[in-house]
């Protein structure tokens, strides 16, 4: 049975405004499942999902592995260390054995842009893209979308600024790609060395202050700053760009009351965000991480074949129940 | 057995190295070119070709080609790479030295040119490393390099960062006569790029290699060729400052050849799209802007010869994710095939120029026998028929790679008949 999604979730820039919507409306319903005391519901019951997972990550890996209990499936895990990849497996191997096992669906996270689709091509299971290289992340745009959504009640005509490193960042490229479809107007601000030549074409702005975005924006999405991109000679060092890219207190201070603070995590406090700044009333970071598991039951509640409209009966375990 | 006296008959004759182009005769006697001429005597036990409607050219010579061995034998073989140029029309083929071991001694260039002799099939010229162990440090012993068969040098694959180095290397090859091959490439510029820096690569989150990264290479070799006599070999050009740069210093009398490549010259990084590693490549398929470029220096000569730049890799490689998958395109099979039809059907260019940048101005620059049908030399042959459409199938090839973006396209005309001093090597 195929979606209302298509039978994979690879980036944000495939999707339809539509689409994007859906997915949206389709969380609603589910983020109270993680406010009950008994957390689980039996809709993706049966369902059999590897959670391969190719390079570093917790918060990501967590999130979608509590989405997928919370939703009744079986879940394994593969991570980078220890895994056949290690030993030498090729990507395309690994594809061809997850699907000699008949698994249902993929979450695949891996360091080589494209890869989420590789895998895509070669393998009937519903693939979703945890991130891939510096492509997507459409996840956490989607669950950006939603926080966004949550406190400002619209998206539409919204200024959203993403602050940091651009070049590298699957974040930046799905939230751009998002925020354009539902036509928000997006900026990006970063040091001239980690911004991608003529991304202008994609229809944002470029800010070479931080003041003048933070003056700009309704809302400000920081990056994470890998420090490794200190060592390959993007910046000079740490302290510099905290001095001159970081969201500060002092930069916030003329900043009106609803200036939404978010950050994809990990944080490296006092790099690209003050403590103060990431404690304090402007940030929406643990609403991200909440909304963050009610986005990926509502992605693998609907690529299942889940009709968004069903999502609440399917919730009370009803009728709803994916086939 | 190939017969010894062979007579291609009314074939229209392109050959420019005479100024020809006429349906005429051509006869083949032990091994050379015997006569041209109209309604040609022959003997009783030549092989008749009948040629009406066909083009009779020079074998055709490709100056870049990685045949892989020693070392990579499982993308490719001497004898495999020779046997996949005979089946394009190439009679003449230059093999590159970035092999394992690389190509950088006398008895690794007399190992290449016996086994593409062994072969049997287009010859195989041996190019010399320009530093040992394409280290980029110290010269190979480039005399005797020549003395054992080799026709130039190159690091290819790796450019010479080293300005030092490529001064002395094009200084000390000109008592020998070889040009100095480049893959022009900023490795500084270039660092961690996988495709094109454009508006393609922003989009897919892959790592870019601007323009300019090949521009300084381009600059830097032309000026040190300036410097020192030595003829600088540029190889698959791909940006429109290079082109220019190129022009400019041919005018002003610089010693330079150059290469576009059939894939530079017919696709753009949008082909990368989908991250089809079939079209990873180096230097990388480029914006419209340069493709263009690339097209108008091809046409005007400042891009004097026509390179495929071959470049096999086993598919097992070629299906990965897109960082993770070598570079290169193979192209012995498809080049003739898509300049006729993206060039000499479409009237961009006439079968002269055409067979002048793919036989004689390439066996001239590389001081090769060849490029030619004067009366007198080896036979070297390539017989094409403009009117056969096919479809290019990578199952079919004999190259061992089939790593194409050209798969599945339409093409029209190719060579029939490809004979390598007097003998019938592939039909």
């Amino acid at each position: 049975m195929v979606s209302s999604l298509g039978k994979d979730l690879v980036g944000i820039e495939d999707l339809t405004a539509q689409q994007i919507l859906s997915i949206l409306n389709t969380a609603e319903p589910f983020k109270e499942i993680s406010e009950r005391r008994i957390k689980k519901v039996p809709v993706l019951r049966g369902k059999t999902i590897v959670n391969l997972f190719l390079e570093p990550s917790t918060r990501t890996r967590i999130s979608f592995e509590f989405a997928e209990k919370r939703l009744s499936a079986d879940t394994v895990n593969i991570n980078a260390t220890g895994s056949s990849v290690v030993k030498g497996e090729t990507l395309v191997d690994t594809a061809r054995n997850l699907e000699a096992m008949r698994i249902d669906m993929v979450v695949i996270r891996h360091g080589s842009s494209g890869a989420a689709r590789f895998l895509a091509e070669r393998i009937p299971s519903n693939v979703i893209n945890a991130g891939d290289g510096a492509h997507e992340h459409p996840t956490q745009a989607l669950l950006d979308l939603l926080t966004i959504r949550d406190q400002k009640g619209k998206i539409e005509g919204l200024k959203v600024c993403i602050i940091g490193d651009i070049l590298h960042s699957r974040v930046a490229r799905s939230n751009i790609f998002g925020l354009l479809k539902l036509d928000a107007e997006v900026g990006v601000c970063g040091p001239m060395t980690l911004l991608p030549q003529g991304i202008e074409v994609l229809g944002v702005k470029v800010f070479r202050r931080v003041e003048e975005a933070i003056e700009w924006a309704d809302v400000l999405n920081v990056l994470r700053l890998q420090l490794e991109r200190m060592k390959s000679g993007f910046i000079p060092s740490l302290r510099e760009y905290n001095r001159f890219y970081g969201v500060s207190t002092a930069r916030l201070e003329r900043a009106p009351r609803d200036l939404l603070v978010l950050h994809p995590g990990p944080m490296n406090r006092g790099v690209e965000i003050d403590s103060a700044v990431a404690d304090g009333p402007h940030s929406v970071i643990l609403k991200q991480v909440t909304n963050g598991v009610a986005i990926r039951m509502a992605v693998l509640y609907l690529l299942a074949g889940g009709a968004p409209e069903l999502a609440e009966a399917a919730k009370q375990g009803g009728e709803g129940e994916v086939p | 057995m190939s017969p010894r006296r062979i007579l291609f008959r009314g074939g229209r004759v392109v050959d420019p190295s005479q100024g020809l182009d006429r349906v005429l005769d051509l006869l083949v006697d032990d091994g050379k070119v015997a006569r041209l001429g109209e309604g040609l005597d022959y003997p009783d036990d030549a092989r008749v070709e009948e040629c009406g409607g066909r083009i009779v050219i020079p074998g055709l010579v490709d100056v870049h080609v990685h045949l892989r061995e020693p070392g990579g034998e499982h993308k490719e073989t001497i004898a495999t790479g020779a046997r996949a140029a005979v089946a394009g029309g190439f009679t003449s083929i230059c093999a590159m030295p970035n092999t394992d071991p690389p190509i950088d001694s006398p008895a690794t260039v007399a190992f290449v040119a016996s086994a593409g002799r062994q072969a049997g099939f287009s010859r195989v010229y041996p190019v010399g490393a320009i530093s040992l162990g394409r280290r980029g440090e110290q010269l190979t012993e480039i005399g005797e390099l020549v003395e054992a068969g080799a026709v130039a040098i190159t690091d290819d694959g790796s450019p010479v960062m080293d300005s030092g180095l490529m001064r002395m290397a094009l200084a000390y090859s000109r008592a020998f006569d070889i040009p100095v091959a480049d893959h022009p490439e900023d490795m500084g510029l270039s660092r961690g790029g996988v495709m094109n820096e454009g508006l393609v690569s922003a989009r897919l989150g892959l790592q870019g290699k601007p323009n300019s990264a090949e521009d300084v290479h381009i600059a830097r070799d032309l000026l040190v060729a300036e410097l020192t006599g030595g003829h600088i070999h540029l190889q698959h050009v791909s940006t429109r400052l290079g082109v220019d740069l190129i022009r400019r210093a041919k005018a002003r009398g610089v010693r330079v050849t150059a290469e576009a490549t059939p894939h530079h010259l017919l696709l753009t990084d949008a082909a990368v799209d989908g991250y089809r590693t079939d079209a990873k490549v180096n230097p990388p398929l480029r914006a419209e802007e340069d493709r263009a470029a690339v097209e108008q220096g091809f046409l005007d000569g400042t891009l004097d010869t026509l390179a495929t730049d071959h470049a096999p890799h086993h598919y097992d490689e070629k299906e990965q994710a897109f960082d993770d998958a070598p570079f290169g395109i193979v192209g012995l099979e498809t080049a003739l095939g898509l300049m006729l039809t993206h060039f000499l059907e479409t009237k961009k260019l006439d079968l002269r120029t055409l067979v002048e940048r793919m036989s004689g101005q390439p066996a001239r620059a590389f001081g090769l026998p060849g490029g030619t049908l004067k009366p007198g030399v080896p036979a070297d042959v390539t017989v094409v028929d403009p009117r056969i459409e096919w479809v290019v199938d990578p199952d079919t090839f004999y190259s061992r790679g089939r790593n194409t973006p050209f798969a599945g396209a339409k093409l029209r005309g190719r060579a029939v008949l490809t004979v390598v001093g007097g003998r019938i090597v592939h039909e």
